[in-house]
């Protein structure tokens, strides 16, 4: 019973914290891409400007709730729940600090690549049911990018699960102990930090909702707190992925000095950071570079990662 | 991929440039002579009005913001009766100051006039005079033109000859 009730805390806990973190994520994000950009961001709300994202949470809570007349009603209401569903499912299985998180199952790399599969679901429905030749294209490119990313998203974590021996996050974690996995999994990290973005079609890979072709993409149509959810669902997958990148590539907890759970979220604040960077420099690329890159270029790179990873692991362990 | 790697880094210098916000109600704009603001009427240095109500400004203007209606003195010296500007309507584009043969109308480095009330931002000739001479210090219209005015005749103007009288022109 005691148990249980422990778990059931740690739940509640990462569910705050994801929500606390993701309106000051957007707080963040505004602030460092006009430090970079040489503005001010919001600063006239609160102290630096804190505040401004609480007022437009109260406002986007009060606008008009509008469903197209055209739109397909069922479908276009559940498709934001789907992409905070997954998203917030994937959280599940990150290992925060030795004893904290949510569950631990030894299929933990299968599951989060599973739930960022269905995340795909989201933005497809939701240009689909919203019956606009804008959000359909916006759902297809989404759909196609998604669908190519995966393939050598879940090629790149191979190395690690091989190094580590095992798809339990734990368990990677723990087998980082002594070297990160960001050294001898160099390339892997590369191609699993792009394929994240492309999957949570962050601003470099944000061609699904590309606003200067498809107005917003498959979210066009949305209006209130219906676009609230697409948008912190986008901010909490910037999260997630920073989690994920922490935990397969930079040793997760592990650190000298400092308590577990403070190297945990320095590491993931950092990545957080970084894609914000990306985000103010990098400029989006054409769709059919995009499909180029990612079978051309990463695909035949995280194979020849495995690869050579594989030849490795099997060279190493035939000497002893 | 190098070229990303530069854009990523020049991206990153740029931390620690100075920002150009100007963080204007509490920070005072730097506006320049020639900014095209708010529009005033000036007076010539004897105090007199310059505006001769030729109506090129009100014809000039794209978007009809400028009217008036001209009268003449008991001088002989036109002026306009009303001469009003509807500033909701004014797009500043300064044609009005281009337009202007006696310097009268001048655009001013001022842009600080919001009004709750539309009407409010309709400015009579009384709001739009004002007591200098604006940007052309010491011109003086009557004076160097060849107009006869009350108390001063043809050729009396500065760098002005006599009228020639064309009937003992002969040789």
């Amino acid at each position: 019973m005691f148990e249980l009730n422990w778990s059931a805390l740690i739940a509640i806990g990462v569910l705050l914290g994801v929500f606390t973190l993701a309106p000051g994520l957007i707080w963040l994000e505004r602030r460092l891409l006009a430090l970079w950009q040489d503005r001010y961001g919001p600063n006239r709300v609160g102290p630096f400007g804190i505040f401004q994202v609480l007022a437009d949470m109260i406002k986007i809570f009060f606008k008009e709730d509008w469903i197209p007349p055209f739109a397909d009603k069922f479908v276009f209401f559940i498709a934001p729940g789907i992409i905070m569903l997954t998203v917030l499912m994937s959280f599940a299985v990150i290992p925060v600090a030795p004893g904290v998180g949510v569950m631990d199952i030894n299929v933990g790399v299968l599951f989060f690549l599973a739930m960022s599969s269905l995340g795909a679901y989201s933005v497809v429905l939701g240009g689909w049911s919203s019956n606009n030749k804008y959000s359909l294209l916006g759902g297809l490119r989404a759909a196609s990018q998604m669908i190519s990313y995966e393939v050598f998203m879940g090629l790149s974590l191979l190395g690690v699960v091989a190094m580590a021996g095992s798809f339990n996050l734990r368990e990677i974690v723990n087998a980082q102990a002594g070297m990160w996995n960001i050294v001898p999994q160099f390339f892997g990290f590369v191609v699993f930090m792009v394929a994240g973005l492309a999957e949570m079609h962050r601003i470099p890979f944000d061609i699904p909702e590309a606003e200067s072709e498809l107005v917003a993409g498959f979210h066009s149509e949305y209006s209130g707190m219906k676009f609230g959810m697409f948008f912190v669902g986008e901010y909490v997958g910037i999260v997630l992925i920073s989690a994920v990148i922490t935990t397969f590539f930079l040793g997760g907890w592990h650190g000298p000095f400092l308590p577990p759970m403070v190297w945990f979220f320095l590491k993931m604040f950092v990545f957080i950071c970084f894609f914000i960077l990306l985000r103010a420099s990098l400029p989006r690329p054409r769709f059919d570079q995009l499909m180029t890159w990612g079978w051309k270029l990463m695909l035949p790179l995280a194979i020849l990662n495995l690869a050579v990873t594989g030849a490795v692991l099997v060279a190493v362990n035939q000497g002893h | 991929m190098f070229s990303i790697i530069k854009t990523i880094w020049i991206v990153i210098l740029h931390m620690f440039r100075k920002r150009e916000t100007v963080q204007y109600p509490d920070e005072e704009v730097k506006l320049r002579p020639r900014y095209r603001g708010r529009i005033i009427l000036s007076r010539d240095p004897d105090g007199g009005e310059r505006c001769v109500a030729c109506y090129l400004c009100s014809a000039a203007c794209p978007v009809d913001c400028i009217s008036l209606q001209a009268t003449e003195d008991e001088h002989g010296r036109r002026y306009p009766e009303f001469f009003r500007i509807n500033f909701s309507r004014c797009i500043y584009c300064g044609l009005c100051e281009e337009a202007c043969p006696t310097y009268a109308i001048q655009l001013t480095p001022d842009f600080e006039m919001s009004e709750a009330d539309r009407h409010n931002m309709v400015y009579e000739k009384e709001d739009l005079l004002i007591s200098g001479e604006g940007k052309y210090p010491g011109y003086h219209f009557y004076k160097v033109a060849g107009l006869k005015i009350k108390g001063k005749d043809k050729g009396e103007a500065e760098n002005e000859d006599e009228p020639i009288d064309f009937k003992k022109l002969l040789p």
